[in-house]
């Protein structure tokens, strides 16, 4: 631990360029990086909308597209796009580099991260990045129609493959890419600023479960996005200067022999791919466990249950992360030997998420729950945690799997996991930290509001999905017209189409309150949530070195709700003992 | 904020949300226990299907358990612990609780996951009964085609050059292979019932997914690879092959169908294609 020179070390930038685009501010950058999810996350929605539009009305007029109808190609760029913005640009990007961003380097009493300016760089290129993917849509052929996961051959033989397979493929594989350099010089910062830059007495053991969620998250990000930046590099290779990576010899594509390649494996890329997708998963979905963990124990007034064994299951999950790549190809044509060994860590990887459930469960117990929407997006995303995660045990299993593998039952299992619990763990999030991010209170009725259409409509939307899956539905088909069995779930269809417009359109509720309360919402305290941690002892929103030069000094655990014979229902963590107050 | 008091509107807010956890639960439950006509397996056509279903029904009575305790545990914990003014109690945790749900999880899952290893070492680690009948499935961007080995019992030579499919050679037989002369292609499969049968799979241009719902089977067509698979089918029917792993534009529209017939009618269907080769 390094102790700090009061007075900081880098001055508040004056002009408009330093302070609000070109900033070093942690905080500044953390909002950033928030604003880019925002964005993002209403463009994936936006195509989900689409998707769902052409699969029930398959003949409806659509604005952009040439003929009137969606086409399948356009059908599957925006399959492409959707889960390409979603993974990268929201889930990756909000909960770590967004929210940890801002309140990592306060919640440890830091005055910013370790490294400003390699901060600044991790945003300026992964909004590079976000505008290099974008951009995938105006070129001749449109966005690639290889779906997020861009499985060679399909996407490694260029325009013969199909519309989209040309300069659009490429444009998406350079913008993973940039995202990778982004992501990596973030997790590097995450793990120095928190390895160096606590405050005295801020022991690993009084570190909060987000900083350790954001700790867990970043040290994945560093292992799986460099792996995924060269099998990036390795495809551009492939498609560009005519390697053979992922291309084995002897292809023919509608007719046309494929000379000029040989020797290559498309294994090989899923391997690469899924050794970085499935601690993906866990990046989107840790720091959503943190937020949860830290919402549920400030609300319920209750320590969190079982602290140790909570750290315990961050760190067992983001090991075994690693280890269970494999359960994505049990019907790949991988060694089936391997997948008993994938098969069973995976089911081993349910152990630590159960934990955490249990005692999510075991905060609650007990406690004195107010109902804030922070809170009522925490209790959500424990629900959705256990209903995502529990189908995951049917998938986890090889031999159901080739029956379920690709179906609309992982489109609903991987939706619930990582898509909406993450997105609920980024609301709960949101309602908490927006006091002290933007100095005012969010409106809690609209947030109420907002939770209802939000928590009812996911569910109304995933559920169902279960059973196309059930059904044999298989995913990514631009219409359910082709194959005769599908036909029987046109209903099922139309109920998801509409549950997604109400769902997806209450969304307008949280952005217009988001935006009518950062500028007329209640101003906020510096602690309005009486909770424990360091970011409540600065005001909101904090100064520029977070805390004017006093570095705190901390006392005691995070979590210090209820403690019997204290006169306040919390401790703070940087109240020192002789202040505390007594009872008797 | 309110503190000293209960928050008003908690209990509303508490009742409201436990009451929807277990109508969803409920509604949860009651959909997976009716196993909807639209949206469950259709009745499985193999013995090894019968397996999987079995597994799949184990793994659903372990969930659904742990899915109900959960579910109905947040609704009564939200509710019971709303703020009605109490204290809120003070405890850090439970090892014994921690150590007690940890090896219970540990045995439910992995238990299962042991049980569930069964059928898929059979599916995969077992090679195909002797004298199974020999079926080539490959798959291009959007049709597949499947090949017997004719009478010789040989599939014949193919060249990536050769194959046209607009002319009617979708699998590029070489004509100076012998034992590609008898080689019968066709765009739908035929199987005898009762009779093993070994598929092997195989994809000219991306990656397709063979998938038939009726087989408990899906198995990747991988570019550069040949995947053997085998099965037994015991009931008649035709059933609709769909392509499970993105391919292109016409994913949506790659199907076929294995139609399972009685020996005799396979050998009927088999020699009018013999009949119809020989006649070009």
């Amino acid at each position: 631990m390094v102790t700090h020179e009061s007075g900081g070390h880098h001055h508040p930038p004056s002009g408009f360029i330093r302070k609000y685009i070109f900033s070093l501010d942690h905080k500044v950058i953390g909002i950033q990086y928030y604003f880019l999810a925002l964005f993002s996350v209403f463009v994936g929605m936006a195509l989900s909308m689409l998707m769902r539009i052409h699969l029930v009305w398959p003949n409806a007029k659509m604005p952009f597209t040439p003929g009137g109808q969606m086409t399948p190609e356009q059908y599957l760029a925006l399959v492409t796009m959707h889960g390409s913005i979603m993974v990268f640009m929201v889930l990756t990007t909000a909960p770590q580099s967004g929210f940890g961003n801002y309140i990592l380097p306060i919640q440890i009493g830091a005055e910013d991260m370790a490294f400003p300016v390699l901060n600044m760089l991790s945003f300026w290129t992964t909004f590079v990045s976000l505008v290099v993917l974008v951009s995938a849509f105006f070129v001749r052929g449109g966005a690639p129609i290889s779906g997020w996961t861009a499985y060679p051959t399909l996407s490694a033989l260029g325009e013969i493959a199909g519309p989209g397979q040309g300069a659009g493929q490429n444009l998406w594989i350079i913008g993973v890419a940039i995202f990778c350099i982004g992501s990596l010089l973030g997790a590097l910062n995450f793990i120095t600023t928190t390895v160096d830059l606590r405050a005295p007495g801020m022991t690993l053991g009084r570190m909060p479960l987000t900083v350790w969620a954001w700790l867990v998250t970043a040290i994945l990000g560093l292992l799986a996005f460099g792996v995924l930046l060269a099998a990036c590099l390795l495809l551009l290779l492939d498609r560009v200067a005519g390697t053979s990576f992922f291309i084995p010899g002897g292809l023919v594509v509608t007719d046309t022999p494929i000379v000029s390649h040989t020797g290559g494996s498309p294994l090989l890329w899923q391997h690469l791919f899924w050794f970085f997708g499935h601690p993906e998963v866990y990046i989107a979905i840790l720091p959503g466990m943190g937020v949860a963990s830290h919402v549920l124990s400030t609300f319920s007034r209750k320590p969190v249950f079982g602290y140790k064994a909570m750290v315990g299951a961050l760190g067992a999950i983001g090991f075994l992360g690693f280890c269970v790549w494999g359960h994505h190809m049990f019907i790949s044509g991988m060694s089936p030997y391997s997948a008993f060994a994938f098969s069973l860590l995976t089911m081993t990887i349910g152990v630590p998420s159960a934990i955490k459930t249990f005692n999510w469960l075991g905060t609650l117990w007990g406690g004195r729950i107010q109902f804030t929407t922070a809170m009522m997006f925490g209790l959500g995303f424990v629900s959705l945690f256990v209903t995502g995660g529990l189908s995951g045990l049917f998938l986890a299993q090889p031999s159901i799997d080739l029956y379920l593998h690709d179906t609309y039952f992982v489109v609903a299992h991987f939706h619930l996991i990582m898509g909406v619990a993450a997105i609920f763990g980024i609301f709960a999030a949101t309602y908490f930290w927006f006091p002290k991010m933007f100095g005012r209170m969010l409106n809690e009725t609209i947030g109420k509001v907002h939770f209802w259409f939000t928590f009812v409509g996911v569910y109304s939307i995933f559920m169902p999905m279960h059973f196309l899956g059930l059904a044999g539905h298989p995913r990514r088909y631009a219409d359910t017209t082709g194959v005769n069995f599908l036909a029987p779930l046109h209903p099922v269809h139309y109920f998801i189409t509409i549950a997604a417009m109400i769902t997806i359109t209450a969304q307008l509720i949280f952005l217009f309150n988001f935006f009518y309360s950062m500028k007329v919402g209640q101003k906020a305290a510096e602690n309005p949530w009486n909770a424990t941690t360091l970011e409540w002892s600065i005001p909101s929103p904090p100064p520029f070195d977070n805390f004017a030069g006093h570095i705190p000094v901390v006392y005691r655990g995070p979590y210090e709700f209820s403690v019997p014979g204290a006169t306040d229902d919390y401790i703070p963590q940087y109240l020192a003992p002789e202040r505390v107050g007594k009872a008797h | 904020m309110k503190r000293k008091r209960g928050e008003q509107g908690s209990a509303a807010v508490a009742f409201s949300l436990a009451t929807f956890l277990v109508i969803f639960t409920i509604v949860t439950v009651y959909l997976f226990l009716a196993k909807p006509a639209w949206g469950w397996f259709p009745p499985s056509i193999t013995d090894f299907g019968k397996q999987i279903d079995a597994q799949f029904h184990r793994t659903l009575v372990i969930t659904g358990i742990v899915f109900v305790v959960a579910q109905l545990g947040l609704a009564l914990v939200i509710f019971r612990s709303r703020d009605h003014g109490q204290k809120a109690s003070f405890f850090e945790g439970n090892s014994t609780m921690e150590f007690i749900w940890t090896l219970a999880t540990v045995i439910m899952f992995v238990g299962l996951g042991l049980y569930g290893e069964h059928a898929w070492a059979e599916a995969h680690f077992q090679g195909a009964a002797p004298g199974a009948l020999q079926l080539e499935v490959t798959g291009q961007q959007f049709a597949w085609n499947f090949r017997y080995a004719g009478p010789d019992g040989k599939f014949g030579g193919t060249k990536p050059e050769l194959v046209s499919a607009s002319t009617g050679n979708p699998l590029g037989l070489d004509p100076r292979d012998p034992a590609s002369k008898d080689d019968v292609v066709s765009p739908v499969a035929y199987v005898p019932m009762g009779h093993e049968v070994e598929i092997i799979i195989r994809t000219q241009d991306v990656t397709h997914s063979f998938y038939v719902r009726e087989l408990r089977l899906k198995q990747d067509a991988v570019p550069g690879m040949s995947i053997h698979m085998h099965f037994n089918a015991t009931v008649p029917g035709e059933y609709e092959l769909a392509c499970a792993e993105l391919c292109g534009l016409g994913h949506y529209r790659m199907r076929s169908f294995v139609n399972v017939v009685s020996q005799d009618e396979f050998d009927k269907w088999m020699r009018d294609q013999e009949t119809a080769l020989q006649q070009q």
